[in-house]
């Protein structure tokens, strides 16, 4: 509490007015609902999305003073803000990823009040740590969500839906021909293909992003196939997944005692997209490759992708869950982020609700479609490693 | 279905052709011969004939999902692929089933062709309410008759060779005919297809099968290295290269068959060929070119002068083929090569010895649309590269050069001989990309497909515009396409559908084959085989050619005697 209620710098009122007129995509249902500072608890700005009451942001892409965190994927907890709130599970990620900062911690359900905003987490089902971020003022409800997934995966409490006014949705599979697997069936597939692999004495290596999916991948893994080696950076994320209580199957690094080609042939290997095609994959020898992500829902994102197998895995919700959420809200009005916003906004137009867009940078409209890669530089370290929507969409288009 | 889902989905994961000759060895083993039979027919490449209108499939799998018709278009768009749109868009299926592919196909859907209208809709419900996913996509693939997977002709064949303990040649020379778009394989058909050779295969007189094509190589060489790469030209049949349709036309058992390089049957499309072929002796199997060739003076001797691919176009296009047409757009065979005489397989005969034989059938023949492809003489490469000059004007490709003591071999390859296709350069203009289109399959998403406009104008006209006059979509690397989409999203102008309008700032050098006059572009002009030679990041969009340029390569209205 006392991090956020320290002074607060006053901004111009005529520039920030300037800049809300030009927020807002284009499209059906965008000039419904004028964007108003002076009524609306959150708008867009230039730096992210801005509570005007409590005069902080969350997940800014610009350096601000007073930022709340919904999760620590790297597209949403930048570098650079005065202080940060966010989830007590985000801590490790966040201080690993971004160094000395100021950071101050809640609990799911527990609120604290800023400029007479009342602040509180609640679970997005995303990551670990990850939160929608509920903001009371004056009788009116805001929640923004960050990204969220709904069913519910064993690593991180599930998503749990919080009533109010106005919800701000992310739309990143935001089209109803993604509609995902339960994760029974998934880790089902996942271990048949590993199995199949291992009795044919091939590694099974998995791509797939190092923080969250490797730890779902795990918490799924039939261990009694195979040793499971994983990338260095994917490991430290285990330790705070394991540090937060998260049971996973244990885990060899590839430099490791004992991990040698006999061990390898029936291993299964998780290891970041960005570690494809780089001198570190020579070590296994014979293997088959697999690629983890939402997107590997169309043939061809997969076959662009130029692995053996592409599962759909993704920790954001799929249209069927996007809908739900929202439904689950009871919000009257919805503005939808990064992802297929025309698409959300026109069909939750179509179907009664205020719906508009807001651009924010957590990834394109596009970043489907997005083709150019960001991860084939062969570096990998763990920011690369860490998690960007816009990122994974490269990644799964790349060939 | 399920096993046959289940290998398609195979096949589709996997980038390796060890895992997909093993899945498709697979599958062939364990599957019925009826199945067996169907699975070899559409992965090789067979299409069923269109069963049921897609215009019915997408709205009743709309209605079916409960979306309105931007939502399913926007998911079209984003999938790139109709049936696999289809297949991720429907609810989950309620009810199982355990029929194989044949029956599916047999009992279901074939008979979809035939029924009426107003009973397909409860029909097709019932059927997909039964179909998990992946069976689902194998389902609207097959009916919409669109079948890619990933494996080759040639991949197919290797594997039912391999099943069959056989001759990959064999099989290929049987696999053709197989694929007959009216085809209907059965487990006899697939049984035959894997039966052990039998001597009297090669006598087949009552089969009207082609021989598997031999194809040639590109020749991509300096003049000066031809000599080293070669020898000498007298080791060598050199003709031209005719810019039409490759076909073998087959006399068997007192008919006629003409295939067309993409082993369809074309003998409908060219009666006067079918007429020709019947003056033919039995056994005989000629391939060549078919083209447009046209006298300009009947009396005079004139030999006649192939005429622009375009011509050939008006006829394929075309459903039903009236006097007036045949008369205006006559055809002849130009024929190159003899692959059966009297019954006998002469492939394994040396390609010097096949041309004789050929000539002699013409000469003795002489009907009007059976020509004989000039041989073409040169002392030297050098001398051979200056005839070649006048190809454009003779309105030929290149040329082509044949090994002397080349068999005939099967496909693309040079293990019992060789074909070269020298080619010449093609035509060259700096065009602006105005459209970009989403591709397809592999490249869904991504703005892959692209119109090109050049100036109707000279640059010191200010109002002058941009005319499209060709699309392209080939020639760049997938690396560079990824650059060209990040520009096209960044330059939108207006987006309908799957198409952007961009502003002109990319500038391609585009190549093509061929230019002829067209009423129904909007440039008046129509290009052969158009790509993307390079991109000429180094041209500003004003600097682009001009439509004047591009009329200036049409060829010029006066026949030239070959």
């Amino acid at each position: 509490m006392g991090a956020l209620s320290g002074s607060v710098p006053q901004r111009s009122k005529g520039l920030r007015l300037a800049i809300a007129a030009h927020q807002g995509l284009p499209g059906r249902g965008a000039c419904r609902t004028a964007v108003d500072e002076m009524t609306d608890l959150v708008v867009a700005r230039p730096e992210g999305l801005y509570c005007t009451a409590g005069d902080f942001y969350v997940d800014p892409w610009k350096p601000v003073s007073r930022a709340v965190i919904t999760h620590a994927h790297s597209d949403h907890a930048r570098v650079g803000h005065g202080h940060y709130l966010a989830h007590t599970h985000s801590e490790g990620t966040l201080r690993a990823r971004l160094g000395e900062i100021t950071l101050q911690t809640l609990q799911y359900g527990e609120a604290i009040e800023h400029r007479g905003v009342k602040i509180s987490l609640h679970p997005a089902g995303h990551v670990l740590g990850s939160a929608q971020v509920r903001l009371e003022h004056q009788g009116r409800v805001w929640v923004a969500s960050g990204d969220y997934k709904l069913e519910a995966d064993g690593t991180c409490p599930p998503f749990e839906p919080v009533r109010c006014d106005t919800f701000i949705t992310e739309s990143t599979f935001g089209l109803p021909i993604y509609r995902w697997p339960t994760p029974a069936a998934l880790a089902l597939e996942i271990n048949d293909w590993w199995r199949s692999n291992a009795d044919a004495g091939r590694t099974s290596v998995l791509f797939c992003y190092a923080f969250g999916k490797a730890q779902r991948i795990l918490h799924g893994a039939d261990a009694s196939i195979g040793a499971i080696v994983v990338h260095g950076a994917v490991e430290p994320l285990n330790a705070v997944y394991r540090a937060a209580g998260v049971t996973l199957p244990p885990t060899l690094r590839a430099g490791d005692e004992g991990v040698n080609a006999q061990l390898l042939q029936r291993a299964l290997v998780l290891a970041p997209p960005s570690a494809q095609g780089t001198p570190w994959m020579k070590r296994f020898g014979n293997y088959a490759d697999a690629f983890a992500s939402g997107w590997m829902q169309l043939r061809g994102a997969r076959r662009r992708r130029g692995v053996d197998r592409g599962f759909v895995m993704s920790d954001h919700a799929d249209w069927p869950g996007l809908h739900r959420a929202i439904k689950g809200t009871g919000a009257e009005r919805v503005f939808v982020t990064h992802g297929s916003v025309a698409v959300m906004v026109r069909w939750l137009s179509d179907n009664g609700l205020q719906a508009q867009g807001f651009k924010t940078e957590y990834g394109d409209e596009d970043a489907a479609d997005k083709p150019e890669s960001s991860t084939q530089d062969g570096v990998v370290n763990a920011e690369q490693a860490s998690h960007d929507p816009a990122q994974e969409a490269n990644a799964a288009d790349t060939s | 279905m399920k096993a046959f889902a289940a290998l398609y989905r195979e096949l589709d994961a996997t980038t390796s052709s060890l895992s997909k000759q093993a899945a498709l060895q697979r599958y062939l083993v364990g599957a019925q011969p009826a199945d067996s039979a169907w699975a070899v027919y559409f992965l090789a490449g067979g299409k069923p004939r269109q069963l049921v209108p897609t215009k019915l499939l997408r709205s009743l799998a709309r209605d079916a999902a409960g979306l309105p018709e931007w939502l399913f278009d926007e998911s079209y768009d984003a999938v790139g692929d109709l049936a696999e749109t289809l297949a991720l868009l429907l609810p989950a299926p309620t009810r199982t089933h355990d029929l194989g592919l044949a029956a599916w196909i047999e009992q279901r859907l074939l008979p979809l062709r035939n029924m009426p209208p107003e009973t397909l809709p409860d029909v097709l419900r019932a059927q997909w309410e039964q179909l998990a996913t992946d069976e689902r996509l194998v389902y609207f693939k097959l009916m919409t008759g669109g079948f890619r997977v990933g494996v080759s002709r040639l991949q197919v064949t290797q594997a039912v060779a391999a099943v069959g303990g056989i001759d990959a040649k064999r099989v290929a020379q049987r696999l053709m005919g197989y694929l007959h778009i009216n085809g209907h394989p059965t487990a006899a058909d697939y049984a035959t297809l894997v039966a052990p050779e039998s001597p009297g295969e090669l006598n087949q007189k009552t089969s009207g099968q082609p021989y598997p094509f031999f194809l040639a190589h590109p020749l991509n060489l300096p003049l000066d290295r031809f000599e080293a790469a070669l020898g000498p030209p007298e080791h060598w049949l050199v003709e031209w290269k005719w810019d039409g349709i490759r076909a073998q036309l087959v006399r068997r058992a007192g008919q006629v068959w003409l295939w067309s390089r993409g082993e369809e049957l074309v003998t409908d499309r060219f009666p006067e060929l079918a007429t020709m072929g019947k003056a033919l002796p039995d056994g005989c199997v000629i391939d060549g070119e078919i083209v447009v060739w046209r006298k300009d003076a009947e009396a005079t001797g004139d030999p006649g002068k192939v005429q622009p691919f375009a011509d050939l176009q008006k006829r394929i296009g075309r459903k039903t083929l009236g006097p007036k047409l045949l008369r205006d757009v006559p055809v002849v065979l130009l024929a190159y090569d003899l692959l059966e005489f009297e019954g006998q397989d002469l492939r394994a005969r040396p390609q010097l010895e096949r041309r004789a034989l050929l000539d002699d059938v013409i000469g003795q023949l002489t009907h009007p649309q059976l020509l004989s492809s000039p041989v073409l003489k040169g002392e030297t490469w050098a001398d051979l590269s200056r005839q070649r000059e006048a190809a454009r004007s003779l309105g030929v490709e290149g040329m082509m050069i044949k090994a002397k003591a080349a068999q005939y071999g099967v496909g693309r390859t040079k293990d019992v001989g060789v074909w070269w296709k020298w080619k010449i350069d093609p035509f060259r203009i700096d065009a602006v990309l105005i459209y970009a289109q989403r591709g397809h399959g592999r490249r869904a998403s991504l703005y892959s497909d692209y119109t090109f406009a050049v100036w109707d104008g000279a640059p010191e006209r200010i109002e002058r515009k941009l005319v499209p006059f060709a699309k392209a979509y080939s020639g760049l690397t997938d690396a560079e396409m990824a650059r060209v989409d990040a520009v096209i999203r960044k330059t939108t102008i207006e987006t309908f559908g799957p198409v952007r309008s961009v502003k002109p700032t990319l500038v391609f050098e585009l190549g093509f084959e061929g230019i002829a006059r067209s009423p129904r572009h909007k440039s008046g002009i129509a290009t052969r085989f158009p790509r993307m030679l390079r991109w000429r990041e180094d041209k500003p969009v004003a600097e682009a050619d001009t439509l004047e340029t591009l009329l200036a390569l049409l060829p010029l209205p006066l026949p030239m005697p070959s």
